[in-house]
């Protein structure tokens, strides 16, 4: 009998009752809004990144996605496996993470480390939770963070560079680390255009606003976290500017520098690690900029776009509390006293 | 028999239900792997997590930890017929306490690079809660030989769970084994396995594998 109990309170563990991740409503249906869709636009709004990627960093940036993509793919097919969950490589969703993965890299990095970032971000950073949509953390940054703390001497300012190499960005420091040691500021039109050292992806300013606007028109990622984190990053730039107004990297060049733009667009932007009203992804977006302005300022990295997004996306079910608003007719709950 | 009081009283009635209580060989066994205290029994985290790092100062830990724990259990199960119920905590944690005192002043007068580097880590033995809880589950209950032989199970249970933690995070994090290289010169060391995430994660990841083996093992019972 008392077996037969148990078998019945198992039964009912291993039925969950699905973690609803709705947005808030009004709840329009469409049915081509799909994750396989929207992961589709991610991609194809990857294209001028990659395509600038590949253009500057040539067969090291060939070499490190394909290393991500085919990581990532294969941690995903290997772990959900393990887990006896459906297929889901088909949604495209561990490709993204593989792209973001690799772009999120700097070239001259030991294939170990796209490796084993790509395992950690799919395992530790996803599957571990339940699988998309359940992620607490956004996979990508998760594996990155891994490597960048395991092994500090390949993804520390000093991995970017690699003096014997036949590619001229690699030659050079990155554009954030030469300000932070030497004091030396790189030309506007080269953080533009995107002549530069740095993470794969991060290099081109341009690259990322075209993409970035193109998944902001098509609805695949909300306007409000990129306008949030540029619209800190401006201010505090502003203030900083107005501090030390002999300083030649200016607000500007906190813009155009760096991962800000990619990070911004591509990557504070996943559905699901970011809060789920318009004012709450405001905030998210205001409370990152905020971040990565402390941390380009006032810590020992050049750089802090991850940190501020793994931060972020630790606080978004706080933000959620805050902001979801109340259904039309509900009561306010009274205060305890 | 009335100077006892009522809990010692309380134990002797239950002295005809002893034949229930697990003989020592049990409880020696069962520390090891089916109670195992970290795995099974999620206790004493702090050592687990803190001193990992590297074989020795693990296996310094799990020394110090079946030191106190073995003479605390005895010495509970020997005064555990005079022991009032509402002081019981008090004196397993002075027990307890003494015998910390010992193991730390040891290690400071004869192994005194491992004091350092396990630094505040066995003063807080005392605090530990696989000890007191042994005291309370068997060293207060049972007698000498049922306790001496659960301190000796729990404590190599212990020292399994550290070892395979700290064996773990030594290799892929320095590419030593007890300060040995047993990986090749350019093994690239994955710094984070030695600091703290590292732990959580090698920690995490194995409790995940152990229950994965007894659940498998237990659907196999429940069908053979």
């Amino acid at each position: 009998m008392s077996e037969k109990q148990d078998t019945d309170i198992k039964e009912k563990e291993t039925v969950k009752a699905p973690a609803l991740q709705a947005a808030v409503s009004p709840h329009l249906s469409n049915t081509s809004f799909t994750t396989r869709r929207m992961m589709i636009d991610v991609l194809i709004a990857l294209v001028p990144v990659v395509g600038m990627a590949v253009y500057i960093f040539q067969w090291y940036a060939v070499k490190q996605l394909l290393i991500c993509l085919v990581s990532c793919l294969a941690a995903e097919a290997i772990f959900i496996k393990m887990r006896g969950k459906a297929f889901t490589l088909t949604d495209c969703s561990a490709a993204i993470t593989g792209i973001i993965l690799g772009l999120s890299l700097p070239g001259p990095a030991p294939w170990y480390i796209g490796f084993i970032a790509s395992f950690v971000a799919i395992g530790i950073g996803k599957v571990i939770y339940g699988g998309l949509g359940m992620n607490i953390f956004n996979p990508a940054m998760v594996g990155r963070a891994f490597v960048m703390i395991a092994f500090a001497g390949s993804m520390a300012a000093s991995g970017y560079l690699d003096a014997q190499s036949t590619v001229d960005a690699i030659t050079q420091a990155t554009p954030l680390d030469l300000f932070k040691q030497a004091g030396t500021t790189t030309p506007l039109m080269a953080l533009f255009v995107g002549t530069t050292n740095g993470s794969l992806g991060e290099i081109s300013a341009i690259a990322c606003l075209v993409g970035g606007l193109f998944l902001c028109l098509r609805r695949t990622a909300s306007w409000e976290i990129p306008a949030g984190v540029l619209v800190a990053v401006a201010v505090l730039g502003g203030i900083s500017d107005l501090v030390t107004p002999d300083s030649k990297w200016t607000v500007i060049h906190h813009i155009f520098g760096g991962a800000l733009l990619f990070g911004a667009f591509y990557i504070a932007t996943d559905p699901v690690t970011s809060p789920l009203a318009p004012i709450g992804k405001f905030i998210f977006g205001l409370g990152t900029g905020a971040i990565i302005m402390l941390l380009r300022i006032f810590s020992g990295y050049p750089e802090g776009v991850m940190f501020a997004v793994l931060f972020m996306n630790a606080l978004t079910p706080l933000i959620n509390h805050w902001t979801i608003p109340k259904p039309f007719g509900a009561v306010k709950e009274e205060a305890e006293a | 028999m009335i100077l006892r009081g009522r809990w010692a009283a309380n134990r002797i009635q239950q002295g005809n239900k002893m034949a229930e209580e697990p003989t020592p060989f049990e409880r020696f066994v069962q520390g090891i792997v089916p109670e195992n205290p970290v795995y099974r029994q999620l206790l004493g985290l702090c050592p687990v997590l803190a001193v990992t790092g590297d074989m020795k100062s693990a296996m310094t830990m799990a020394g110090a930890v079946l030191f106190v724990l073995f003479c605390a259990n005895v010495i509970v199960s020997l005064i555990r017929n005079i022991l009032k119920p509402h002081l019981r905590i008090v004196v397993f944690t002075l027990t307890i306490a003494t015998f910390v005192t010992i193991v730390d002043r040891f290690l400071a007068a004869y192994m005194y690079n491992m004091s350092k580097a396990l630094g505040p880590y066995i003063p807080l033995i005392i605090v530990n809660c696989i000890i007191i809880c042994r005291c309370e589950v068997c060293g207060s209950k049972q007698n000498v030989f049922a306790a001496g032989a659960d301190a000796i199970g729990q404590s190599l249970g212990f020292a399994l769970a550290l070892a395979s933690i700290a064996a773990v995070r030594e290799i892929l994090g320095t590419g030593m084994f007890f300060g040995v290289r047993v990986l090749t010169e350019n093994w690239p060391d994955w710094v984070i396995m030695a600091l703290p995430p590292g732990a959580f994660f090698t920690f995490g990841l194995l409790l995940g594998a152990f229950n994965w083996v007894d659940s498998i093992r237990s659907k196999k019972d429940g069908t053979g």
